[in-house]
Order: structure tokens, then sequence, then C-alpha cells
């Protein structure tokens, strides 16, 4: 009976298919995460087959920092004019104005650390008390020790030192009230894995992750993309490139690669050449060895 | 990277000393999974620590504790893809006071790979990751016989080790022991076969992990599907569709065959498997698909659909190997939800029958006192049957947790005798 296994795609789907219903079963009112990018993306397409063939039976949540893509912002409206379900926006201009929070100041200020406080928010004015996240624990040190049901407390914090043992396939998601959690269905994916899965579901993304001519200015060792956003340093200077974007973020902390990669085979060749870690190119990333860490701690995605 | 390659998932467990970072460090390296950018953060901390050389362990640091403290404190995930197979490690600390962690990240693996220092051979800290693995049925151990390098890459010492673990783990239950000597530090038959051991005729490690037959891990004979949740559309063109979600946790469920819901013992016939838009013929673990059946039978979230001719003992009174996580003790005739796969009740811990003294492996028939990390066998009475097979049989519908309903935590992980 050996042909009875999966390939090691086919195992991460179904796992991460797991957990998304586990997420339906166990909690009263969860929502996707969706930022417009690959992960986020992927999350969403596995919900869809979850619950096949009913709708996703949860609304996607994004929490928009107004420094978008126009691109992102187009393919959020047309996936959920697509599956039928509903959006709720998290703005952090309306934080800004609001007074919930304040601008970062100086060189490379962004818009990066605010969502914190918006994601936060909207996660409790919604009464959410599980947000599924694409986060994968590939990404980065901090990300490695996440539980698939990861706990926040009632101020929405998450304590590395104290989480809860995760054993064989049983997840133990009871939260008292104001408490939420976090669930991450794609935590065992590498970024290759997402690749070589979206080239194998031929999964729509935006056009952003494909190879395209771009104004952009050479800024921390990567391509920043041209926008209403950026302020130019004496010594910048805004070329066009043909790049693309390895990950989305921010259009003001985003950095893209120079790149030919314009169909989704030649990106699954890209990465898998690659000899730089996808993140590299995010400037929130780069600020100190903990800054991720230190970030999720406070409630970041 | 082949369509048809599997998942393979494995355990380290060690501390500082006997090189298991090195090891991890050795394996992401030589399998080029490290990036640039990882490396130049790398070589910077190792200078910054004027350690000679790139310090292949710093790859595993976590989080800020855990690198101001250089140890290990909770399970971390790293991956690594060669041409064959991709591989999770989890990486878990390994000293008592984290026996906890260990039997989490052991929990889920394919593999455990077993480190021992050839100048100290077998100690006591072998004895206990060689008991968890043989408690969480890990179905292949791999003893690395590490540091070879240090004893002049001699057989004779290899050979003593092999004696002395055959000796004491001839009373445990793994069914596939292998032995690589090995040098972390310098390379010595990790990804590349040794030049400085010729008398070693086996397989280096990567290679190992590369090639092990793991199709036959996953139990293939008994049938059986909790369901997670009901899928009902109620649109247009699903209107009557009735389909059971869940991950098959065993065995093979083909289109046509007779099952029983248990626990309410309806029978019926399965009518479609369906894996989103496609119907499948057979569906079988770990698969997640959602079946549908010839008869509109009451069915939710907990009961189990299994073959009619092979069904697992519904039963209220359980003999448990259990594992305390928690930092609180359980307290006298407290009840606790009790989680067992899709299925949750009501449980308590009726008695304890021993306690296994992890350093010794013996048995503790005196103190009975549950605290974290302890391994003990106990007995639990449920408010109502749940539908169990012995973890020995099968690990996914074998296992259980206890979740103190005063805090929400989970406090004991549990493996059904």
């Amino acid at each position: 009976m050996s042909k009875y296994y999966l390939n090691y795609l086919d195992e991460l789907e179904s796992e991460a298919i797991f957990i998304l219903r586990e997420v339906w079963a166990q909690f009263d009112n969860p929502v996707i995460l969706f930022s417009g990018g690959k992960d986020s993306i992927l999350v969403t397409h596995l919900a869809k087959k979850a619950f096949y063939p009913a709708k996703i039976p949860f609304p996607l949540m994004h929490v928009d920092t107004g420094h978008n893509f126009p691109e992102t912002i187009q393919f959020r409206d047309d996936i959920i004019n697509d599956l039928g379900v509903k959006l709720i926006v998290g703005s952090v201009q309306e934080s800004i104005d609001e007074g919930r929070v304040a601008e970062e100041r100086g060189k490379n200020a962004t818009r990066n650390a605010l969502q914190i406080t918006t994601l936060l928010d909207a996660i409790e004015s919604n009464k959410i008390d599980c947000a599924i996240g694409g986060g994968r624990r590939d990404e980065e040190k901090a990300r490695a020790k996440e539980r698939f049901f990861s706990h926040r407390d009632d101020f929405g914090q998450w304590d590395p030192k104290n989480q809860r043992p995760e054993l064989w396939n049983i997840f133990n998601g009871k939260h008292f009230e104001g408490e939420h959690f976090r669930a991450f269905p794609i935590s065992n994916w590498t970024e290759m894995d997402v690749w070589n899965y979206i080239k194998r579901e031929n999964i729509a993304i935006p056009s952003l992750y494909f190879a395209h001519e771009r104004e952009v200015v050479w800024r921390q060792d990567s391509w920043i993309p041209n926008s209403d956003f950026l302020v130019l340093e004496s010594h910048e200077e805004i070329v066009t490139k043909k790049i693309r974007f390895r990950t989305l973020g921010d259009i003001t902390i985003t950095g893209g690669i120079e790149s030919d990669a314009d169909t989704l085979e030649k990106i699954a060749d890209e990465v898998s050449g690659m000899r730089q870690t996808e993140r590299g190119n995010r400037s929130d990333d780069k600020r100190s060895e903990s800054a991720m860490e230190d970030r999720k701690r406070q409630g970041y995605f | 990277m082949l369509d048809n390659n599997q998942l393979l998932r494995f355990t380290t467990a060690g501390s500082v000393d006997d090189g298991k970072s090195t090891l991890i460090g050795r394996l992401l390296y030589d399998s080029k999974s490290i990036f640039e950018d990882q490396l130049q953060a790398i070589e910077n901390t190792s200078k910054k620590k004027g350690h000679d050389g790139v310090d292949l362990a710093l790859f595993t640091d976590g989080l800020k504790d855990e690198r101001e403290q250089g140890i290990t404190i909770d399970v971390a995930y790293r991956y690594f893809t060669t041409p064959k197979r991709k591989f999770i490690i989890a990486d878990t600390p390994g000293h008592i006071q984290y026996t906890r962690n260990m039997v989490t990240g052991a929990s889920t693996a394919n593999a455990a790979i077993i480190l021992v220092d050839a100048r100290h051979g077998v100690i006591e800290q072998t004895k206990r990751h060689s008991f968890i693995a043989s408690l969480l049925q890990i179905p292949h151990v791999i003893v690395c016989i590490n540091k070879m390098d240090l004893v002049d890459y001699s057989e004779e010492a290899y050979n003593k080790v092999i004696n002395q673990f055959e000796e004491f783990s001839s009373k445990l239950l793994v069914h596939d022991i292998r032995f690589i000597p090995i040098s972390a530090l310098n390379g010595d038959n990790v990804v590349n076969r040794s030049k400085n051991m010729d008398w070693y005729q086996g397989a280096p490690l990567l290679h190992t992990l590369e090639t092990m037959h793991i199709s036959s891990d996953i139990n293939k004979v008994d049938a059986r599907f909790p369901v997670q949740t009901v899928l009902r559309p109620q649109n247009e063109s699903h209107r009557d569709y009735r389909g059971y979600a869940g991950r098959v946790a065993s065995g093979v469920f083909r289109v046509g065959d007779e099952v029983t819901i248990m626990p309410s013992g309806f029978t019926s016939k399965i009518k479609s498997i369906d894996a989103y838009e496609n119907a499948l013929e057979e569906a079988y673990a770990p698969m997640s698909v959602s079946i549908t059946l010839d008869d509109d039978i009451d069915i939710s979230r907990g009961d189990m659909i299994v073959r009619s001719n092979n069904k697992p003992e519904p039963v209220q009174d359980l003999e448990v190997m259990l594992c305390w996580l928690h930092n609180n003790p359980p307290k006298p005739r407290a009840k606790y939800s009790i989680r067992h796969t899709s299925n949750e009740q009501k449980a308590m811990i009726k008695e304890v029958v021993y306690k296994i003294n992890i350093e010794t492996l013996g048995r503790n028939l005196d103190d009975k006192d549950l605290k974290m990390n302890d391994i003990s066998k106990v007995k639990i009475r449920t408010t109502k049957p749940l539908m169990v097979d012995s973890y020995r049989e099968n690990r996914t519908t074998g296992s259980i947790i206890l979740i103190d309903d005063t805090t929400n935590e989970t406090v004991a992980a549990g493996m059904i005798v």
C-alpha cells in the first residue's frame, strides 16, 4: 500500500485546511487578515478550499496604512467581489486623525508600527476572537517560535515565553472575553513552498510580483518605488528599472529587486536561486536584531 | 524539487554542550539553506563574541532571552529542502526541566536525532531523550555519535557507545534505530561522507534522512475520520449538500464503504469524498476532505466516522501515560476538559499509578505528586465515552490533552495505553 502517501505540497495544504476548519469550529468570530500580499492571498485560497462548496464563512480584514500600492487595493476589491465575503477595513489614517497614534518622524519614518494600534482597535471593535494570518515560521527568528494557535491577552500582547504547548494536531483555542487568538495555517510553509504552490494552483496574485518597469530610488540596498509619500534626499535620484517585489508591504518601505521574471515559472526559478531572505528588502525588519519580536509582543501581525 | 517529494518531520533534543545547534547549523549550511544576509548576520555576531570563524550554532538563535542566555528554551521550527525531500526540524532543548518541550516537539515527528558525545558515551540525558522518543512512538531514531574528531575518529569508541546504547534500549519500543558517527563541527558524515572514518560503511546523516522509508509510518489499517465541522452551503448549486469536513486520521476510506458513526452507532454508506472541486474515489491519512453519506444522519463535531467492520473502543475509563505540562500541579479531584481528536468532554484524574523516574527510567510507586515535566501512568475517567485506539496503534486517535477550565491553559498531554 506504499502509494498511499501525500507529497509535501499536498501535506502542507491538508494541514492548513485542517487548521482553518479548526478555527471555524473553535471560534465565534474569526477573520482572515488580508494585506494583498501573496501569503494572505494563499491563506484565502486555502480557506476557499477548506469550506467548499460553502463560501468562506468569515470576513477578510485589511489594515490599511494609507500608504498602499494602488494595485494592491484593486486586487483586494476584486477578490472580495469574487468570493462574496465581507471586508472589514481598519484605517491607520483614522487612528492618526483620532489621535490614537502619532505619525513617526525622521528620515526613515513609516506607518508600519502604527498598524499595531489600528489592528488591535479593529479586533476589539469588531469583537474578533481569532485573526488568521499568513505568518510563516521560516520568515524570521521570532516567528520560528509561533504556535499555530497563538494566544493574545486582553491587551493584544504576545508572551513568547509563556505559550501554550501544542501537541499532535490538538489545538486549544479556549480564551476569556477580551482575549483573542492569532492562527497561522501556513506556519510550516517556506517562501519556496508558497511559490511552488501558487504556480501549481495558478493562483492570481498582484502584478507587482511580476517584473515590470517602475520609477524607483536606490535606498538601504534595495529599489524603493516612487510614490506620493517619497521624500528624496539630495544625493538620491529617481530612475526607471525593471523590477519586481518579493514581499508587499507599505509602498514606503517595500524594496524591489531587479528582475526579468514575468511569469510564475520564472519567479519560482528565480526564488529557488535567491541568496537573500525575502525580508532582507524590508526596512521594517532592519531596525534591530529583535525588531520583529518587539513588534510581535505588542500585537503586530 | 520533484512533485512526489515527501515531507519528513524530525526532532533534535540536546543541550548546549552536545553540539545540537552546531549540527542543525551544519545541516542548513551544507544543504545551502542559509541565505547570505543570514550568514552575514552570524559572521558579525561571531566576530563580536570573539569566536574563530563562523559559529554555526548561532543559526538556531531565537528570542532575545535565548540569545542573551545562549540556550534554547522553547521549541523552534526550522526548514530545509533538498532535491529529495522537504524537512521540518523541531529543535528542542534537552535539559530535564524542558521535558515538556521535548514531548511537544516529538509529538509530530517521523524521526528523532539523538546526539551522544563520543567522549562521554551514553549519559542520563541520552536515556531521557530515547525514552521520550519511545514514549511518543517516533518511528525512526537516529543516534548520532558526535565529536568523533575528539576521539581520533576511532571505531572502537564508536562501537563502545553502540554497545552502551543497545544495553538499555532493549527496554524501549523503537523499531528502527540507526547509528552514525559524525563530527558536526567539521561536517564529517553530516551531509558529506567522512574521509576520516573509512571503517564506517553506512550512509551520512542527510542521505539517511532523505531515503528512510516513512510512508508506512501512518496506520493504514484502521479507518478513522474525526468530524471537524459540517459544510452546509445552502446555495443554488448545492442546495442539499451536507459534507462532513475533517482530516483522515488513519486508514483508507472509499466511496461505497459501509461506515458507522460513533458514538451514535448509526450506519450508512459513503456517497462521495470531496476535496474542493474534485470528487475522489478514496481518501487516506492525512488528507483533508469532505465526506457525504447516503443517509441523512445527525452528525456533528466530535463524532467519528469509521468503517463498520473495524471500530474503535468507546471508553470512559482510560489508562494514560501523562506528561504534566504546567507550572501548577493538578488539584485533587479537579475536573478538566479533555480533548481527543475533535471531541471534547470533561475528565478527572482518578489515580496516579506510578511516576517514571526520568533519570533512571524506573517506576516510582511512592511519590505520586504530579509536577511540571513529570511523566506518569494515570487512570482517567471521562463524563462521556471517547472513541479511542491505543497510542501504540494510532498516534492521532490515541492521544489526548487536558485543559484547565479555570485558566484555559493546556496542562497535560497523554498517550492512551
